[in-house]
């Protein structure tokens, strides 16, 4: 119980944070790169549903960003939608597309899985960087439109821009929580354990593998859209395979498969990178080395490994306070999804 | 109940199991025994719809069941405990005792019934509802294996050696627990490799050897049979 609590306390600080953030920090560029990491760290949590929950590695989702990022862009400038339908419809269009790859994709497993999207995820990079009429090609499309009005509230300035962005990540991550602490999470970790062992108790594991990919696109997609109307130009690059190398990292060094793994990949990665920002791409040299070491000694990232050292802890105690049972059960429970 | 007309499975284009016919009746506990390899686990597997077969049919009530993916296998009532005490061993004692009730999962009141029904069987489960799988002892976890199989309340519960690695006492244990998960209602498709501890509790048996039906009988024929005696019994 006290760690279900306190769990719930640090997610408390750090929504208060990201609150009072515009308030404590009254800067533009750092409110610029705190609303980024946010739309990446709502492209990380659809990963994580994927990758980390269900154990289906896709590197397909950098397309499915871009595909959600496009389709904004053009359903706002070249048909005139309204801008929310536009935003809704772009989410769905993606998820659309997501669930005929996953017909097939997810007929595979483990590397291929992961060789065949990243397939998917370059075929899409190819032809929004060759469609010149519906894309804008490599010049890239500018003129987005940012997000219009909700009743009174405008949204041209970046603060009230940085709120947005912040409900949204708000609302994914309370929709992912009521998703892994559901039975329906807990199938997706049942297939990641072992599907096989999951179709003999009675999951169709066909169909559960099917809405986690379609959802795990939806959220990424969402990214993609506020990505979209937030930086209001568009490249072919975000589709690129160098954009799902960040997001993948940001899960790595998060934790894969943890409820707060994204949010401290993403903020630790993004600021580490600007730190860094003078050395240009040899930074690589150091990030490799480091990556290669995290992944060798803590495959669970940041946050599986204070979840692991803090269990490690509590056995201690109770191993020098016999009998007192009740404390530690939570605390290994925490340990399944941090 | 159930019955396989001579199925053949093949892996790639090695026949794993050949020609096999087996029947099982309802209330019996049918026991197949037989070395490593012998294939007693693909029987299972096939049984349970993971593997296909490429000759032959098998037929659960009366319905051709051969063709059916195997999450509507366990809707009918065939749950596979599988061997080397498979549990997800990073959720909860308790947590994997209700993905076992995965197909009854809109029936709260039924759950929670089987649920007591497991915990009866096996009070040490309650004990340690708390506790991660990963975390039990080898008998516990086969306790935990058998236990989760349950809650789906099959008709037919098929157990892949139950015994592997456990301590005799164990041994013992375990299937008197299997006698009374028969008696209570539930037939039992066994793979042994325990010849003597299965044959006591089972109906008849099935002696395999490399893929196909070496000897079979009712328990006390096959004990009389002294091929089968010094195969897998011993003196």
């Amino acid at each position: 119980m006290i760690a279900v609590l306190k769990q719930k306390k640090i997610a408390a600080l750090a929504i208060l944070f990201a609150l009072a953030f515009p308030l404590l920090i009254p800067n533009n560029y750092y409110l610029h790169m705190m609303t980024l990491s946010f739309i990446w760290m709502i492209a990380v949590y659809g990963l994580n549903l994927l990758a980390g929950y269900t154990g289906y590695l896709s590197l397909a989702h950098a397309g499915f960003f871009a595909i959600g990022a496009y389709t904004l862009a053009i359903l706002t400038v070249k048909a005139g939608l309204n801008f929310w339908l536009a935003f809704f419809l772009s989410c769905v269009i993606s998820s659309f597309i997501g669930f005929l790859v996953g017909l097939v994709a997810l007929r595979t497993k483990e590397h291929f899985f992961a060789i065949y999207t990243l397939c998917v995820g370059y075929i899409i990079y190819l032809v929004i960087d060759k469609w010149d009429n519906l894309t804008g090609g490599v010049r890239g499309f500018i003129g987005i439109p940012s997000p219009a009005n909700i009743g009174p509230i405008s949204f041209q300035t970046p603060v009230s821009q940085y709120y947005l962005v912040l409900f949204f990540l708000l609302l994914v991550v309370f929709v992912m929580y009521r998703i892994v602490y559901s039975l329906t999470g807990r199938t997706y970790i049942a297939i990641r354990n072992s599907e096989e062992l999951a179709l003999t108790i009675g999951i169709s594991t066909m169909k559960d593998k099917l809405v986690s990919f379609v959802l795990s696109i939806f959220f990424t997609s969402l990214a993609g859209a506020l990505y979209a109307s937030f930086i209001r130009f568009l490249g072919p690059d975000i589709g690129y395979i160098s954009v799902m190398f960040d997001l993948l990292i940001f899960l790595l060094v998060g934790g894969i498969g943890t409820m707060s793994g994204p949010v401290v990949g993403t903020l630790l990665m993004t600021s580490i990178s600007q730190q860094l920002q003078f050395l240009q791409d040899y930074r690589m040299l150091i990030f490799g080395p480091i990556l290669t070491l995290l992944v060798i000694f803590y495959p669970r990232g940041v946050v599986g490994g204070v979840i692991h050292w803090k269990t490690k802890r509590t056995e201690n105690n109770r191993d020098s306070r016999v009998g007192k049972i009740s404390s530690h059960s939570s605390n290994e429970k925490q340990v399944k999804e941090g | 109940m159930l019955e396989l007309r001579n199925v053949s499975v093949q892996y790639g284009s090695f026949t794993a199991v050949q020609n096999v016919n087996i029947h099982v009746h309802e209330g019996e506990i049918v026991v197949l025994l037989g070395s490593n390899g012998a294939g007693k686990s693909t029987v299972f597997r096939t049984i349970s719809g993971l593997n296909k077969l490429s000759k032959g049919e098998i037929v659960f009530k009366g319905n051709r069941i051969d063709r059916y993916s195997p999450d509507r296998i366990v809707q009918l009532g065939i749950v596979q405990c599988a061997e080397g005490r498979k549990l997800f061993s990073r959720m909860t004692v308790y947590e994997n005792l209700l993905m076992g009730a995965y197909i009854h999962r809109k029936e709260k009141e039924k759950i929670k019934q089987s649920l007591n029904h497991v915990y009866e069987l096996f009070p040490i489960l309650k004990e340690k509802r708390n506790d991660l799988a990963g975390a039990l002892s080898g008998g516990q976890q086969q306790m935990l294996a058998i236990g989760r199989a349950l809650m789906s309340r099959p008709k037919l519960l098929l157990l892949d050696e139950p015994s592997i690695g456990l301590a005799p006492l164990i041994v013992e244990q375990m299937f008197q627990i299997i006698k009374q998960i028969n008696k209570e209602g539930t037939t039992i498709l066994l793979a042994e490799q325990n010849a003597h501890a299965a044959l006591h509790i089972a109906h008849k048996g099935y002696v395999f050897e490399n893929g196909t039906i070496a000897v079979q009988g009712t328990s006390q024929e096959l004990f009389a049979n002294d091929n089968v005696h010094k195969a897998y019994i011993g003196t």
